[in-house]
């Protein structure tokens, strides 16, 4: 169960900044200078730490996403969702272990 | 978990016992606590051998008469007795009190997503009315056969998995779904219109699909799981679920 509200809960999450992401980028059209003064107020450490959090979300929504198909239209998914939540998990954390160190470098380390 | 078992200094051939605390889930709307539910504890002596329902029992027939809940062969077979045992839907009676940690107290509430009447005891007839819904008896056309109907092993072997449910609710009270969705068919109504859509002998497998590919039908489930871990009697629910999800797909083309 807990799967499935932690898919609910970062579908909701990348719902949000999809609705935000639009909004934004659409204020280019309105007036290039205001759509860089709002991309320069991203430039925080805790902004960077809410992209973390936001690839993390989507890392597991498409993981598990692909569950929840293979569940639905393979015959064996039901019988297989347990191993199949592992590998998810699994695959989460190489995922995010491939990111997280290079993403944090760039908001922490200064470097851009 | 044999560390209940204390007592050295008992006589030889005395069984060992043990003090289990339950916490129960009361409603009574006839008390003094009204609508309200509310929390009682009561401590009982058990032995090893003890089930849940032993200790309900004990606590019904020497200390708290009041106390209210169904059973009726407290072994595992009718379904009256699925409850909500230290969180999760289980039968009391099938439930071993050493199985569920007695050194902490056991929450016992009623089963959710069915309006409780008074304290264990829930109103099953919306989970018997889906029941109804989708028939789950055998429908044939034409002449029957002089000899009964006979059926390959493999053929049974096909639905064998959900002939099992004794319909204790401990599945479709457990699923998210139903619980904040009272209209939804429920996972155990889908598990008794599998039984009958894989049967070989039964012509109805039709119209039950055209039942349950209703909006509150199969596609309500969102595959939790929480009904196959439930289920006391091993039914790999989901997967009968997702069955009648893909019968409907490949049969509709």
């Amino acid at each position: 169960m807990w799967s499935w509200v932690a898919h609910r809960v970062t579908g909701v999450l990348i719902f949000f900044f999809l609705l935000v992401h639009v909004l934004d980028t659409a204020l280019v059209r309105v007036s290039p200078e205001a759509y860089n003064a709002v991309i320069g107020t991203y430039q925080t450490p805790i902004m960077g730490l809410g992209e973390a959090g936001l690839v993390a979300a989507i890392v597991f929504h498409a993981f598990n996403g692909l569950r929840i198909i293979l569940v639905d239209f393979w015959a064996k998914g039901p019988k297989y969702q347990r191993v199949m939540l592992w590998v998810v998990l699994g695959l989460f954390a190489v995922t995010m272990a491939g990111f997280l160190p290079r993403h944090l470098m760039n908001v922490f380390g200064g470097g851009h | 978990m044999t560390a209940t078992l204390e007592a050295p200094e008992t006589k030889a051939g005395a069984i060992p016992s043990f003090e289990v605390t339950l916490r129960v889930r009361r409603y009574n709307p006839e008390s003094e606590h009204g609508e309200e539910s509310f929390w009682d504890e009561y401590t009982v002596t058990a032995h090893g051998t003890d089930r849940v329902l032993d200790a309900l029992h004990k606590i019904k027939w020497e200390h708290d008469g009041s106390l209210t809940f169904r059973r009726s062969c407290a072994h595992g077979v009718c379904g009256s007795d699925a409850m909500r045992i230290n969180g999760r839907n289980r039968l009391a009676c099938k439930t071993l009190l050493k199985d569920v940690n007695p050194d902490k107290p056991i929450t016992v509430e009623p089963i959710k997503g069915l309006p409780v009447v008074k304290d264990l005891v829930v109103d099953m007839e919306p989970f018997f009315a889906s029941y109804r819904e989708i028939m789950p008896f055998l429908i044939t056309n034409g002449n029957e056969p002089t000899k009964e109907r006979i059926q390959s092993p493999e053929d049974r072997a096909r639905f064998d998995d959900t002939t099992k449910c004794i319909l204790c609710a401990a599945c479709t009270s457990s699923c998210p779904v139903f619980w904040t969705d009272g209209q939804y068919f429920g996972p155990a109504a889908i598990v008794n219109a599998h039984r009958f859509i894989f049967d070989s002998r039964d012509e109805g497998a039709q119209q039950r699909l055209e039942i349950l590919n209703d909006k509150e039908g199969v596609w309500r489930c969102r595959t939790t799981f929480n009904c196959t871990e439930a289920c006391p009697r091993g039914i790999e629910v989901t997967k009968a679920i997702q069955e009648v999800k893909r019968a409907m797909i490949t049969r509709a083309f």
